[in-house]
Formats: C-alpha cells, structure tokens, sequence
C-alpha cells in the first residue's frame, strides 16, 4: 500500500475551493481515474468526474493532471513521479460541477464546419455501392479521423485563452480530416467556412493542442496543411 | 418540470441509436422531428471501445463466402438458440450496412486494390470480420456521430439520464430524464420510441465493458411492462487484460496469436482440435479456465490465475498495422511489450444476449406476444434474437447497424402515418410529475438509514461473479438467487450529495436501483434452465437439452414479482446438431 495525497479543484455552482483527500493505493499502476472513483465511492460521493471507457478511447475523463491537460485514465500514478496530485477541471471552459466542464460549445465548433462527407445526400442514402478508397488515400487523413473530442487541446490552446470566439484545433482538425477524404467534395464550401477571421488565421503555431494529444492526432499540423490548402488554391 | 414534444424519441446514442437516428431522418424526408438521449455525452458511447470488427459478406465472388455461411455459422455459434428468420436478416442487411457506412466516411483499412479488407474471428468459417485496424468501433460510432451532424431534424441530449418509459393502454406515450448538466427534470413526450440503451457487462464486476454499461433501463422496462428474454445468456471473452479487465480484441487471435498455458503449451488443442484459438468464445473461455483450475495458468499478484496470449511470432510490422491499439493498450495497462512477451488475459464479462424482447423487425413485445405500439428496439438491449445463447464476435456491430436502420425507417414511418399528437393529458403529466417527485423529493432527500449505492454495488457484483459466473450450478445458484433476494429489499439508497446540477451520487444510485431487477432477471433464469447451452453451462447438467430447453426464456413483471415463460425458436434451415469445432 502507498499512502498519497490528491488535491481536487472543487465548483459547485457559486464557490471554488481546494479539497483535499489522503488515499491508500495498492499499487503504482493505478490510473488517476481509478484514484478519483475510489475516492467518490468511500471518501466523497459528491465528487463530480466524467469517466466512462476507461481505456482511453471515449474522451470522457479529459482535466488538468498536475499542471497539464490529459486523460485521468490515461495517466499512472507511476508516469507523475509523485505522490502529490493536483487535479483542476479543463482550462478555457466553463465549469459546470467541480472537475466537469461545458464541452458543448466544442462540439458545436465542431458541427460549424460541417464534418461529413459532401456530395449527392441521396447517392449516401440511396445507393448501394461503395465510393471506394486506395490505401494511399487512406492514408491522407486516417489520423487525423483519431479525435476523440476529448477537449484536451481546446484547453491548451492559447488563443482560445482570450478569443473564445476562435474555431480552436478540435474544429479545424475535423475540417482537415473531411476535406482530405477522397470521398469528400466539399472543399469549397468548407474552405468559406475556415477562410475567416476566427477560422484558420487567429492560429499562431504554438502547437500545444499537439503536444497534448491523447491520441497524437496533430491538429496544429491540420490546421498548417488547411493554411496551405487556403493559399495554394488546391483542395487538401 | 419542462414538457418536450417529438416525434421519435431515440433512447441511447451507441451505433444501433445513432443508426436509427440517420435512417429516419433520411426515411422521413426530413419531416420528423427526432431527439437522442444519451446518459453521457452522445459521441462517448460504449460502442466505440469495439476494437475487433463487423461482420459482413462482402465479396462473395472473390472470398468463396457466401449469406448461407455467414447464417449457418451464426446459428452454430448461438448453440442453435437463435432465431434463424433474424439471423437471415442480419445477413442480408450487414454488407448493405458496411456500404452505407463506407459512403458516410468510415476508415475501413483497405487491400491495395481499395476493397475492404477483411480478418477471421471465432467461429466464422471464412474471414468476414471487416475493420478499421484495432478501433472499428470508435470509427464507426464517431462517423455515425458526425453524420447525424448533416440532418437539422435529429437534436441530441447530451447526459440526459433516462428513468422512465412511459407506456399506456398498451402503447409508447414517452419518457422521463434528468438533465444532469442543468439539473433539471423533464418529459420527452413522443409518438415513438427506440431503445438502443447497450448491454448489462457492469452486473459483473471483471469486465471488459465501460463504466456506464450498466443496463438499469432493462430493469426500468421490466416495471413497465416490458418482457426480458433469454437473460440468462451472458458472454464471457476469453481474453481481458489482468488485472484491469480491459479487452484483448478478438483480432488479436484472428491475427495468428496463440493461446499458452504455464508449460508454454497450446492448450486449445484439447478443446477444439480444429479451430484452435478461433473457437466460439464459450468454448474459449471455458478451456481457459479450465486450464486454470486444473494448475496450468500463471498467477498474478493480484490473486487471478490468467495465461498468455502470445503475439511474438506476427511480427512488428503486422502488429503496427492491424492491431496497434493492442500493442498500446497492453503495454499502458499491464506494462508489457507484446514483441517480447505474452499478454496476460483471463475471460470477463463481455456481451449481454438477453435483451428487451422483440420480433424479428424490432418491434418491442410484452410477454403475451402483443406489439407496444410505437415501441422499438434496436442493439445490445433488444433480443430479436440472433446470438441465442452465443453471440459470435463482429456480430454485434452488424446488428446494431442493421437493427438501428431498420428500426429508425419503421419508426418513421409510423409516425408519419398516425395523426398529430395531441397535447398531453393530466393523467400522463401526472404520472411523469410523480417520477419527479420519486426522485428529487424522495431519493435526493437524505436517506440516512438506507445503504449507500457503491456499497450495494459491490455486493451486487460479488454475488454475481460468485453464483452465477461460467461454470454454474444448481445449489450455489439458490443461495445466490437468496442473496439478491434480500439485496432488492435496499428500495432506497443514500444520495449523499444534495444538489441538483450533475449530481452523479443520484444517478448513480438510479442505476443500480434498476440493476438490481436486472440481476435478478438472470438469476431465475438461469437456476430455472436446467441444460448447458453456449454461454450458459451448468455443472449439474453438463449437456445441451433440445427436448426440453430449445426454447426462449421470456421475464416479465406481474403484481411485483418476477415471472418466467417460454417461446419457442424459429427454425427455418437448419435442425440443432452438435456443436463441435
Ligand atoms: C471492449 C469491447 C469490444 C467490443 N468489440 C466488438 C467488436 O469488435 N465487434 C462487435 O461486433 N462487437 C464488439 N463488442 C460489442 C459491441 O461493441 C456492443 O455490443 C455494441 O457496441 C453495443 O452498441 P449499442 O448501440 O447497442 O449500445 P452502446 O454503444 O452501449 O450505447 C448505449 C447507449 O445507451 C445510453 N444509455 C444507457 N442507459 C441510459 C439511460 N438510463 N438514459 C439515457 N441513456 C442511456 C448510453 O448513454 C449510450 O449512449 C465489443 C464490446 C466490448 C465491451
């Protein structure tokens, strides 16, 4: 058994403080997530986390571990090298309750960019065959299609720290992913929706909503390749 | 409390849901109006921890495969408890799903001449098993998300908690939710529903599903008149990850990895000589335990006994391609690099066949066999049946593809054809207010002296894992059935926190309340089926009984209590023979 200790930033509609909790863990393979249900369900039950998968997968569990943005069930105890965690809620979101945040004005971003396939509704519907895709066209965008809206570069990103009105990485690397599908035709009328003052241009590269990615998805990479796209007048 | 009217009310926003959800908006024209309610935020859906694959007969002309296979072996892989007329549908439909999914954007990983490539799994005699390498839940649950981005007409509730249906004179009128972000309480009031709300896994405590396949709605339709079938039936997977529980995909062994034993021996070759590692999971996960019980697996420090999964011989490039996910996971969770050294695996609770009763089509059936009019559902909750008593991995994301299309174009064209719903009257707001009133007057009303949720919880799990895991048996499964017994005597539970905004102690406590009936839905079930059948073994009658069990179990509640009756299986093809890989 290890003894540690776990600070929490706690919201619960009008106040914010710093909670303190001391856990036993049996050992250093435990994931912050695990270290936050065991306290909800012995310690604290009015504790508020979103978790789900537990396997990094559903972006539910996004928050600040020890300074920086990541997924609590992502991280071990063993990666921090300490036995002192501070857990806040994401940065640049509202916080509904304690660790939980407003990520609906993410997705929406997200919807503004229209994130499917642009072409004939009906052939989509309608039809019963494929479109077809080569390898190599797969390969132009799969990794960016890895965003599991998990928010952790939404909270990183500078820019979005004092223009909220900013598309943000999350948005931007859906834009990319659905422009670089060789199904896709609708480049053009995506690109009106980017080729603004709140769409690609605000992004001055510092690249943090990469560094953060719990998935390595690169949206900061996405956003540069739609810059090109924009300026070389050639779709992605 | 806020009264909101739809026309189709899409309860749970998994593949099968948020399938519905396009089918009928496409299929309406646009002319619906279409709500998804989701306990978590729609796009986190246990759907997209699906790693493996979808089945589906894509090329016939090429592979040898054919409808016919694809039938039979399910109907083999469900120990002839499936109902063939179903099975029939889900293969006629699964390749016309992989297409549509194809033309909404779904990654699917390709041959070098762009067809879809496509890998063997358990007990599928030829490899159907399509994928987006190790993720193809998570690819086809986040395209299917993004496309009902297209349709104005499909509007999603995020973390809205479901803890009512509502159903009079034999008809669906809505349901109840708590809207967890603003804290409030309210009435989906609609003309129809589908119920797409996953399976059960977290009955069990050693599982591979997520923290929110809890399966409480299946007890909440139970009070509602609503009949469960074939409960009984639950899928352990022979490889989870120890300690954690989290899945080794099936892919992994329709890749080439072997199963060993401490002796470093493949012991499947005792079981099933033929299939080997790609024997039906039933039949996997038993061998394995076995293995264990018999002194040939590793022990962990955790107290579990696990073997090896050994995936050195396919190479690094293969494993970088196909199944990266498993290289990752394993090496976060269990510490290991699977280049150099086994994964340990033991079997945990996977998949729920049982299910919210249905036909064939979908349509939600009470335990008379009548229709609910307006009522559908679709997914790992409905059993329309076509896993019977063993479901067949990559079989799963087919259905709820194919289940939630269909279910969403029936839906709305019914709603196009009755007439416009009237204003509600005061008996049904009565009865939404009253729930109401249940939960944020009663339970969010410290209860002092009732139990809290966690701890029930845990006991929950303790008496199901003991009493009614893989090897079951007639006696411990009395005791077990006593225990739950005195468990559903907790009505109330102690909901510590007080306020109203994402209170996740309430509904926490809400979804064990319907756990608890659940589980005791699988206990009878099971002690009352006296023959092993897939999923289902019992040492006390260690064989298949086709004279007597080759028949539906279908629950129901009556004057509060649980009842059992049975229906039979449709056979249309094929006559039950033995199950031999
Ligand atoms: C780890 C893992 C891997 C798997 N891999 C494969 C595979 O490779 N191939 C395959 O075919 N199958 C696989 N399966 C099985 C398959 O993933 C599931 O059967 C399938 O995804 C279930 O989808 P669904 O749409 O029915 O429900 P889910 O995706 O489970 O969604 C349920 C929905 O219901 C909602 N809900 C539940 N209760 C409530 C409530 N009270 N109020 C409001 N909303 C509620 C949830 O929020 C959620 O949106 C796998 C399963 C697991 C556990």
């Amino acid at each position: 058994m290890k003894s540690l200790v776990v600070k929490v930033k706690k919201f619960d509609g009008s106040r914010t403080w710093w909670q303190e909790y001391k856990v036993e863990v049996p050992s250093e393979k435990i994931s912050v997530l695990d270290i936050l249900v065991k306290i909800k369900e012995e310690q604290d039950p009015t504790l508020a986390v979103r978790y789900s998968c537990r396997m990094a997968i559903c972006g539910s569990c996004g928050m600040v571990i020890n300074g920086v943005p990541r997924l609590a069930c992502q991280t071990l105890l063993s990666e921090l090298g300490d036995s002192h965690i501070v857990v806040e809620p994401l940065w640049n979101h509202n916080v509904v309750k304690d660790l939980v945040v407003d990520l609906e004005p993410d997705f929406e971003k997200v919807r503004a960019v229209k994130p499917y396939i642009i072409r004939d509704v009906k052939e989509v519907y309608e039809s019963d065959k494929e479109f077809g895709q080569k390898p190599e066209e797969l390969e132009r965008y799969y990794n960016f299609a890895y965003c599991i809206q998990c928010g952790l570069c939404m909270a990183a990103c500078p820019i979005l720290g004092s223009n909220d009105k900013f598309l943000g990485p999350m948005a931007l690397n859906a834009a990319y992913r659905w422009s670089a599908d060789s199904r896709d035709r609708g480049w053009e009328e995506r690109k009106k929706l980017i080729d603004t003052e709140d769409g690609v241009w605000p992004c001055h590269l510092a690249y943090t909503c990469s560094a953060v990615c719990p998935r390595g998805v690169d949206p900061g990479y996405a956003i540069q390749l739609l810059k090109a796209a924009i300026l070389r007048k050639k779709r992605p | 409390m806020e009264v909101l009217k739809y026309d189709l009310i899409i309860v749970g926003s998994g593949i099968a849901g948020l399938r519905a959800a396009t089918a009928a908006a496409w299929a309406s024209g646009g002319r619906i109006s279409i709500a998804i309610l989701s306990k978590i935020q729609a796009m986190r859906s246990h759907s997209l921890s699906a790693e493996g694959g979808m089945s589906a007969v894509l090329y016939p002309d090429k592979t040898g495969d054919s409808l016919e296979l694809h039938a039979y072996d399910t109907v083999k892989g469900s120990d002839f408890l499936a109902d063939q007329d179903a099975v029939q549908i889900l293969v006629e439909y699964a390749p016309k799903e992989v297409r549509y999914l194809e033309r909404i954007g779904v990654p699917w990983s390709r041959e070098p001449d762009g067809r879809i490539s496509q890998r063997p799994f358990g007990g599928m005699s030829i490899p159907r098993t399509t994928f987006a390498a190790d993720k193809t839940g998570f690819f086809i649950m986040s395209t299917l998300f993004s496309e009902t981005r297209r349709f104005d007409n499909i509007n999603v509730y995020h973390e809205h908690f479901v803890t009512k249906f509502i159903i009079e004179d034999g008809e669906f009128r809505g349901v109840t939710a708590y809207d967890l972000k603003r804290g409030e309480f309210k009435f989906f009031y609609a003309k129809a529903g589908i119920i797409a709300t996953g399976g059960a896994g977290r009955l069990y405590r050693f599982t591979t599903t997520a923290h929110s396949t809890t399966g409480e709605t299946l007890g909440y339709a139970l009070r509602a008149g609503l009949a469960i079938k074939d409960m009984e039936f639950v899928q352990w997977h022979p490889t989870a990850l120890v300690p954690s529980g989290i899945l080794v995909s099936e892919a992994a062994r329709g890749e080439g990895g072997y199963l060993i034993n401490k002796e470093g021996e493949r012991f499947m070759k005792r079981y099933a000589p033929q299939r080997m590692e790609l024997a039906p999971r039933d039949i996997v996960s038993r061998a394995i335990l076995t293995e264990c019980m018999e002194g040939r697996g590793f022990q962990h420090e955790s107290g579990m006994c696990y073997v090896g999964l050994d995936l050195r011989h396919l190479g690094e490039e293969k494993i970088n391609r196909r199944i990266p996910f498993i290289r990752e996971l394993a090496h976060k969770y269990a510490g290991i690099d699977v280049l150099s050294e086994p994964i340990p695996v033991r079997p945990a609770v996977h998949y729920t066949m049982g299910g919210i009763h249905t036909d064939t089509w979908g349509r939600v059936l009470t335990a008379d066999g009548k229709w609910v009019r307006g009522l559908w559902a679709a997914g790992e909750a409905a059993a329309v049946s076509i896993h019977g008593a063993n479901r067949l991995g990559s079989n799963s994301l087919s259905e709820c593809s194919v289940w939630g299309r269909l279910t969403g174009e029936q839906a709305a064209k019914y709603v196009l054809e009755t007439s416009r719903l009237p204003a509600p009257d005061g008996k049904l707001l009565d009865v939404a207010k009253g729930e109401e009133s249940r939960i944020f007057d009663r339970l969010l009303h410290k209860e002092q002296n009732a139990p809290s949720p966690y701890e029930v919880k845990k006991q929950l799990n303790d008496i199901m894992e003991e009493h009614f895991g893989p090897f079951r048996h007639g006696s411990s499964m009395a005791e077990g059935l006593a225990k739950l017994k005195k468990l559903r005597e907790f009505s109330s539970f102690r909901v510590v926190d007080s306020s109203r905004v994402y209170n996740q102690n309430l509904k926490d406590a809400l979804e064990v309340d319907g756990m608890l009936d659940l589980a005791m839905v699988v206990g009878i079930g099971a002690y009352a089926r006296s023959e092993s059948r897939g999923a289902h073994y019992r040492l006390d009658y260690p064989k298949r009984d086709d004279v007597n069990w080759l028949r539906h179990t279908v629950a129901y509640m009556y004057g509060g209590e649980l009842k059992l009756l049975y229906t039979p299986v449709t056979i249309t093809k094929w006559q039950p023979e033995e199950r031999r890989y």
